[in-house]
């Protein structure tokens, strides 16, 4: 799935549009060193944890867009950040498990 | 060879991982497989949180030579008083204010040991710890 898709399937918005890359495995968790242990590469990320070492973890992990759920809006920083380093960001009013539901449905892989 | 040192901010949690991050970019560089990479770049970034959050930062030093590459992370922080229970996945002396950010899930050592291909952690209680990781390149 692209990051537009990803978006449409949570009733999302793609609030910095990353690498324009298909992603088809996804991960859910907000404890930042499990994200880094468990996280496949390449993939998406659910999470409700809003601060700017959400998008280190992705850079080191080699995570593609982190989805961030529950209408949280991120702040300017995880923003700025994910803009720098080319990763997708989207908001989701949806929780994580409907986001995960609602990802499946569209094709991710669970 | 090629040898990199980097002071860590203990005070800076914004810019945690910025020398995990450098070294990523240079190994990217030189051209190692990007597998190895991931590797390193996740077992350095837990070693360099881990000396944020318990030791008021400290000194990351990394060797790449042909074969291999060598992480050394020294600390003058209150060391580790029981390696094996820190060792355990889930145990963690985080502080609350410190989960809250994300950290602190009992999983930093035990990703380094996942990762690296060999890892050394010395401790000594209240003067600092020291933590050795190798990759077979």
């Amino acid at each position: 799935m692209k990051l537009k898709e990803i978006a449409a399937a949570l009733a999302g918005t793609p609030a910095v549009e990353g690498q324009e890359a298909e992603i088809t495995r996804f991960y859910a968790g907000d404890f930042l060193s499990r994200v880094m242990g468990r996280a496949p590469e390449g993939c998406g990320w659910l999470t409700v944890m809003n601060n700017v070492n959400v998008a280190g973890v992705a850079v080191l992990a080699g995570i593609r867009a982190i989805i961030l759920c529950e209408g949280i809006q991120p702040v300017r920083e995880l923003s700025e950040r994910c803009r720098q380093e080319g990763i997708g960001l989207i908001t989701t009013p949806l929780d994580v498990y409907a986001a995960s539901v609602g990802l499946y449905r569209a094709g991710g892989e669970a | 060879m090629i040898h990199l040192r980097y002071e860590v901010d203990g005070s800076d949690f914004v810019s945690c991982g910025k020398a995990s991050e450098d070294v990523k970019r240079t190994l990217k560089n030189i051209g190692i497989p990007s597998e190895i990479i991931r590797k390193i770049a996740i077992a350095m970034y837990e070693g360099e949180v881990n000396m944020v959050i318990h030791a008021n930062g400290g000194l990351a030093e990394v060797e790449i030579l042909p074969d291999r590459i060598t992480i050394v992370l020294t600390d003058t922080g209150k060391g580790i008083p029981d390696i094996p229970k820190a060792m355990e996945e889930g145990f963690s002396t985080a502080t609350e204010a410190i989960r809250e950010l994300g950290f602190g899930a009992g999983m930093g050592l035990p990703n380094m040991k996942n990762y690296s291909d060999d890892l050394k952690v010395e401790s000594r209680v209240g003067e600092g710890t020291k933590v050795t990781m190798s990759f077979i390149l």
